[in-house]
């Protein structure tokens, strides 16, 4: 267990940031994260705290780097070939690229939610049984089968599939796929879901589903959404960060960042000067 | 403000007759590359329709051979070897053995031909003044067949049994009309009397042309052509596949999973990569050169073997299944990967529990093709010694054998010409068969696993 140097984050932190993280508790910490593909630095020197049970969105215009940020809190960046990261990434005070920290262990907390729904050609109770099957979460046929159905649940899918448990995921309209994705990452009960874009690829009335669960499981997850669409991240998030050239030009509630940006680069992109 | 407009409709009306006869012209190139196209596949399908009908019409005469189903009587006057041996109470073990080998070779020493002669002027009594000529009638194989029905039981002494003989490889050419029957005598093989018997016992049905089994039964043959059969080449190709699908498919497969899903992009791994593409456009003739070197000249293991053929093909096979393993898991969608390395999956987990089931149907796929392009390789087995005149079956891949493409070269090439033209037709129906139902498993196979879901 290694904790953060408190030096550190009193140095780094701003006010406002280090307000909240007293008042809520910080769940992820970034400090200064840089992340290099080769010889290209995609992220310069990035510091954020991420609290407990906040949606926090990521946006910015494309290239911007959210998308590689978001990627670095559950080191899905390892899996990117000459892809380095410096820097120091916490959850719950715990350094996450700690050599001796497993990394399964880490994504099973830190769960992940794609751009597009990429379920596993299986059935869909496959689907959500693979993660707590994985970690050996459940003893019995039974405690799966309750996992399998609580996580559909929470997921808002269950009563549309509860019928069809063997059928194949692949075979779901594709909000469903999300929802089901979004189930499956929950089945191992992380504590941080990250979700990339989860809605570029749905319809208005699948993105409008998926909005309404953010809002639901932010009573027991923190999580982290990138996305493109403005609307969404004043509809869902509480705090935005604004991501601009591999830095983070400005992170506040999403209320100031949407209606009162600090920094003109925000403000650009918000009222739509470019992006 | 009017003439600009006049002049705006004009340019329009310009612009459409211009891509009106573009337009003809890109029709008129897209009919005739259809027409192209369909050209090739046509010249294509008619070449396959020409080999087939040809290799088939040619080949399928061969199954059927002209026998005599005669009661042979085992005549225990011409038959005179003394009963077979019992062991004795006192006898070594190597003494009865010694007893029992010279009454086999008494057995073999006998007088066949006066059997089998006697078996016919049975059938057809005034034959017995032509008795000489009616040998050339059956060919040479038969009378070890006896033999070794009497070795087998020899109760038989004694007795009479109905036994189906079969023809003379000449008599069989001479009696189906596959020669020129206008020849004069000092061109044909069989003698003028030889050849009047055989038309006689033609017309009166006892020489009769019948579905025959030899060629699915029996080894090859030099002394006694028509009893000339596949099996023993068959045998050996079977083995070859054998050592082939151990060795090429696990060890391809497991490379290919290597390299595509665990090893460092390196400049050695490219290095590794390039050489296996290239491996893969050796000449087949070189495989055969190094594997007569490594494993007949280093490791010293048996020339003619099944074993040495099968690990010469493994070598050859390798690329292919590589290749094709490799690009079964490139086209599996990275996004699985993802999704179940974020829920937590190791690599290994990933790799075997999400994608390799995705990849098995082009996995399955590519190694029955590479397995099938080996059955049908000749030019190594002929370096490592498959091409041997082997007249037996062997029951294990380190015996003597050939294999069904060489037997075809083998047979091709034989001086008997008339005979064997339907024999390497026939050889080449059973090798095309195999292939075919090797490639049909392979897409029954694929169908299987992809309609999964």
């Amino acid at each position: 267990m290694k904790m953060v140097d408190p030096d550190v984050m009193v140095r780094r932190d701003d006010d406002r940031q280090s307000q909240r993280a007293a008042s809520q508790g910080v769940k992820m910490s970034a400090r200064d994260v840089k992340v290099f593909y080769g010889d290209n630095e995609a992220i310069k020197g990035i510091d954020l705290d991420i609290m407990e049970n906040e949606v926090i969105a990521f946006i910015g215009p494309s290239g911007c780097g959210k998308s590689t940020f978001l990627r670095t809190l559950n080191r899905m960046n390892d899996t990117i070939e000459n892809c380095r990261i410096e820097g120091k990434v916490t959850l719950d005070g715990e350094d996450i690229y700690d050599p001796s920290l497993d990394v399964v262990l880490l994504r099973a907390k830190v769960g992940m939610v794609f751009q597009k729904p990429n379920p596993f050609p299986k059935s869909i109770y496959d689907n959500i049984a693979y993660g707590p099957r994985l970690h050996g979460l459940a003893k019995r046929k039974y405690d799966l089968d309750e996992i399998v159905e609580s996580s559909l649940r929470k997921a808002g899918l269950w009563e549309e599939v509860k019928d069809r448990l063997d059928r194949p995921g692949t075979g779901l309209s594709g909000g469903q796929q999300q929802r089901l994705c979004i189930a499956r990452a929950i089945a191992v009960s992380p504590e941080v879901i990250l979700m990339d874009e989860p809605c570029s690829a749905l319809d208005p009335i699948a993105t409008a589903k998926i909005e309404e669960l953010i809002d639901e499981l932010t009573e027991s997850y923190t999580i982290a959404i990138v996305t493109h669409s403005m609307q969404q991240a004043a509809r869902v998030s509480h705090r935005t960060a604004y991501f601009h050239l591999g830095e983070l030009v400005e992170v506040n509630d999403t209320e100031t960042v949407f209606t009162n940006p600090e920094h003109e680069l925000t403000e650009a992109y918000i009222t739509g000067r470019f992006g | 403000m009017s003439s600009t407009m006049d002049s705006a409709a004009d340019k329009r009306d310009q612009i459409q007759s211009r891509v009106a006869s573009s337009l003809r012209r890109r029709h008129a190139k897209e009919r005739r590359f259809r027409m192209f196209g369909l050209a090739a596949v046509m010249i294509g399908l008619a070449f396959v329709a020409v080999l087939f009908v040809s290799i088939f019409s040619r080949g399928l005469p061969a199954f059927w051979q002209s026998s005599m189903t005669l009661d042979v009587y085992f005549n225990p006057e011409i038959l005179d070897v003394g009963p077979a041996p019992v062991r004795q109470q006192d006898e070594s073990p190597r003494d009865f053995e010694q007893r029992q080998q010279s009454w086999r070779t008494r057995l073999t020493m006998a007088n066949w031909n006066k059997v089998m002669q006697d078996a016919l002027i049975a059938a057809k009594p005034e034959l017995e003044e032509h008795r000489r000529s009616l040998r050339k009638l059956f060919t040479n194989g038969e009378k070890y067949r006896l033999r070794d029905m009497v070795a087998e039981d020899p109760s038989l002494i004694g007795q009479t049994h109905s036994v189906k003989l079969l023809a003379d490889a000449e008599v069989d050419v001479w009696v189906r009309g596959n020669i020129d029957r206008s020849l004069p005598d000092s061109r044909l093989q069989l003698s003028p009397e030889v050849r009047r018997i055989a038309d006689q016992l033609h017309d009166e049905g006892i020489l009769k042309v019948a579905f025959s089994t030899v060629l699915f039964t029996n080894p090859d043959s030099r002394s006694s052509p028509a009893s000339a059969g596949l099996a023993g080449a068959f045998m050996g190709s079977l083995f070859m596949m054998m050592v082939v699908i151990c060795l090429a498919v696990p060890v391809g497969v497991a490379s290919a999973i290597y390299l595509e899903e665990f090893a460092p992009q390196n400049k050695f791994v490219d290095l590794i990569e390039v050489n296996i593409n290239n491996l893969a456009a050796v000449p087949s003739i070189v495989f055969g050169l190094l594997g007569a070197s490594i494993f007949i000249n280093y490791l010293r293991l048996p020339l003619s073997a099944p074993l040495v053929g099968g690990l010469v093909l493994s070598l050859m096979t390798l690329p292919t299944v590589i290749i094709t393993t490799r690009s079964a898991l490139k086209a599996v969608p990275p996004s699985i990967r993802q999704a179940a390395l974020a829920l937590g999956a190791s690599r290994v987990q990933t790799v075997f529990q999400q994608v390799l089931p995705l990849a098995v149907p082009g996995i399955l796929t590519g190694s029955i093709i590479g397995i099938a392009q080996a059955l049908g390789e000749t030019a190594p087995l002929l370096l490592i010694g498959m091409n041997a005149f082997v007249a037996n079956i062997p029951a294990t891949p380190f015996e003597q054998s050939t294999a069904l493409p060489v037997q075809i070269y083998l047979w091709q090439g034989n001086e008997m010409r008339n005979f064997f033209e339907a024999r390497t037709s026939a050889a080449i129906i059973v090798l095309v068969l195999l292939m075919i139902t090797l490639n049909a498993l392979a897409i029954w196979l694929r169908k299987k696993f992809e309609t999964r879901w």
